[in-house]
């Protein structure tokens, strides 16, 4: 198991490196220009601008050259200047990463609820109305586009209903409370404001919902299977025999044994909420790394989209490693290859 | 009469594979496929005409209402079909034959080959796809074919991998040792006696990856770098209905298509996975 831990750490580097190389190598070979993102369609004409423009972003040099000076820069944190915000790269990903963060934990948890219930309905009432129910609300969930859906339900919630807030992560009229973590939750609790806190809250709810949705189906599936398995074994008898009341057994008893497996899908499924996140940021005006992103595609901001990009593959790959770690260390009969 | 039917839908009649998620799939596949090639006969208007008032509400004459130029929007939903379906189709093809490919011959040959090739697929699938495909289609510019070209890139891992330990795992089967004593060569038995039974999970996978290349095309149309305008493309249908925030009807036909094509295919997919893995039932 140490043995298992130690490769993958040891791993880690070099994927990171990959990661970086095959980011700058797909962005490279592009057919779009990048000074497009820089300098007006008018002043492309004149050569003297162009080259001006050329040296002073670096793009007079070779591709290796560039590749080599980036992972130099990189090593100290310098991810270049984008071409949009005129601000470094490293900058805007880090005041952009908390609220995706945010995002993305409220939709975990959402979305870990709602498959987790769902999966356990599904067991216990296997094969009746229930059952098809809920997997066909999960399987809905995992075939929706978010994008889709997120407007479909800021349309309806919040201005036919007028129930839920429309987009951002405070009203419009509340003022933001001074930034530490970065989480609006979490500073409205710091700066002590209750009402602040609510408001945070009730803005999270939508959005969260409609990512954590896209994955409740996944997680739903496998907590079923997993569930209907040990809903058999033996122990489970006994202590139904013992006298345990149903409940007692479902939750107790079996979905106790199912929970290993559960955090790993949950783990894994921080992908999905990822790539999610991209749309849903969009929709809801959501000041993260996702709007960052799309963005900086749709402008051609080259150093923020490799930046993104690179950010992005790193957090995910730690993520999955974390599940992996945890899953050999809470199943040590399990050797991995 | 009745009799027969209901023995067809419960009793011995019916086929073991057809149970009613599969069917349902296969009812809106079907679907989906005709509007794909037959969608000019069965749109009431050219996907790009001009054919009524801005934005006009669903009503008798346009179905699904009016968009922001005043074209029908059931008609270009219909038209969605032709440029989806084939582009997945395309994209899940390209993937499984590349991936499917370098993945067999990881498998049977192993060595620096397979190194470098399951390397490069790791650090691939180190990445969100969304992210990954944004950042390719972002620099080979905005296109449908080249969100098709960034969407082969961020897939082609995925089959990589199953085919390979597909490969791994039949190749120590014993007819395999039994093909090669016979003296029958490398490439005859990989093709022979090894390919043939790696096929059913890849299959599998393909079918339920066309409803996520649709989703994901769908999302790069959505934010500006798939389909170009006036393509009848969903998700950029999708993206004009959001800029018509108030006018819900320009997104309801698009989202739904979607939404049932990708349901679909998961419902066939679950369907093949059923059969060919009975104890998942």
């Amino acid at each position: 198991m140490t043995g298992y831990i130690l490769r993958r750490l040891l791993a880690m580097p070099f994927l990171i490196l990959g990661i970086i190389t095959l980011t700058f190598a797909l962005t490279s070979v592009t057919r779009g220009d990048p000074l497009a993102g820089i300098i007006s369609d008018r002043q492309m004409t004149n050569p003297e601008v162009v080259a001006a423009a050329k040296a002073r972003w670096g793009l007079d040099k070779s591709l290796p050259e560039r590749y080599v000076t980036y992972l130099g820069n990189l090593m100290s944190g310098d991810m270049g200047t984008s071409f949009i915000t005129r601000r470094p790269v490293a900058q805007d990903v880090m005041a952009r990463l908390p609220a995706t963060l945010e995002l993305v934990t409220a939709a975990m948890i959402f979305g870990a609820g709602a498959g987790i219930t769902l999966g356990v309905v599904a067991a216990v009432w296997r094969n009746t109305i229930v059952d098809h129910l809920a997997r066909l609300l999960a399987l809905i969930g995992a075939s929706i586009p978010v994008f889709w859906m997120g407007l479909a339900l800021l349309y309806l919630f919040s201005v036919q209903w007028g129930v839920l807030p429309g987009p951002g992560r405070l009203d419009p009229r509340a003022t933001t409370p001074p930034q530490v973590t970065g989480f609006m939750t979490l500073d409205t609790l710091i700066a002590g404001d209750l009402r602040l806190f609510g408001n945070a809250l009730y803005h999270l709810l939508l959005p969260a919902g409609v990512l954590g949705w896209s994955v409740a189906g996944t997680i739903s599936r496998l907590v079923r299977a997993n569930m209907i398995e040990i809903l058999h074994r033996e122990f489970i008898t006994t202590a139904r025999a013992k006298g345990a009341g149903e409940l007692r057994v479902v939750l107790r008893h079996a979905l106790r044994n199912t929970l290993v497996p559960t955090l790993t899908v949950i783990g894994y499924s921080f992908a999905y909420l990822l790539t999610g996140a991209v749309l849903t940021e969009t929709i809801f005006s959501w000041p993260g790394m996702g709007s960052y992103a799309v963005s900086a595609a749709r402008g051609l901001d080259y150093p923020a989209i490799i930046g993104v990009t690179i950010v992005g593959g790193v957090i995910f790959l730690i993520t999955n490693l974390v599940t992996d770690i945890a899953y050999v260390i809470a199943n040590p009969r399990v050797r991995p290859g | 009469m009745r009799a027969a039917a209901r023995s067809f839908a419960t009793g011995p009649l019916r086929p073991r594979w057809l149970k009613l998620p599969m069917a349902c799939g296969l009812v809106i596949l079907g679907f989906w496929l005709l509007a794909t090639f037959a969608a000019p006969l069965m749109a009431p208007y050219d996907p790009l005409d001009l054919a009524g008032r801005r934005l006009q509400p669903p009503s008798a004459a346009h179905w699904l209402g009016t968009d922001a130029l005043g074209r029908d929007v059931w008609s270009r939903t219909l038209h969605g079909a032709v440029h989806s379906l084939p582009l997945a189709l395309a994209v899940v093809a390209t993937a499984v034959a590349i991936g499917a490919g370098l993945g067999a011959l990881a498998g049977y040959m192993g060595g620096v080959f397979s190194g470098v090739i399951m390397r490069l697929a790791d650090v691939t699938l180190s990445f969100p796809p969304m992210l990954l495909a944004m950042a390719v289609a972002a620099s080979l510019g905005p296109g449908l074919g080249n969100a098709a070209i960034a969407m082969v890139i961020v897939w082609w891992p995925v089959y990589a991998r199953l085919m390979r330990a597909q490969v791994l795992e039949v190749r120590e089967r014993e007819h395999v040792e039994a093909a090669r004593a016979a003296g029958a060569g490398r490439v005859r038995v990989l093709t022979r006696h090894i390919l043939p039974l790696c096929w059913t999970p890849v299959l599998i996978s393909a079918t339920m990856d066309l409803g996520q290349v649709i989703l994901l095309a769908a999302s790069l149309s959505f934010i500006g770098l798939g389909a170009t305008p006036p393509t009848p493309e969903w998700g950029a249908m999708i993206s004009d209905g959001a800029s018509q925030f108030y006018s819900w009807w320009v997104a309801l036909g698009p989202g739904l298509a979607i939404l049932s094509i990708v349901l679909g295919f998961n419902f066939i997919g679950d369907g093949l996975h059923d059969y060919f893995d009975p104890r998942s039932e």
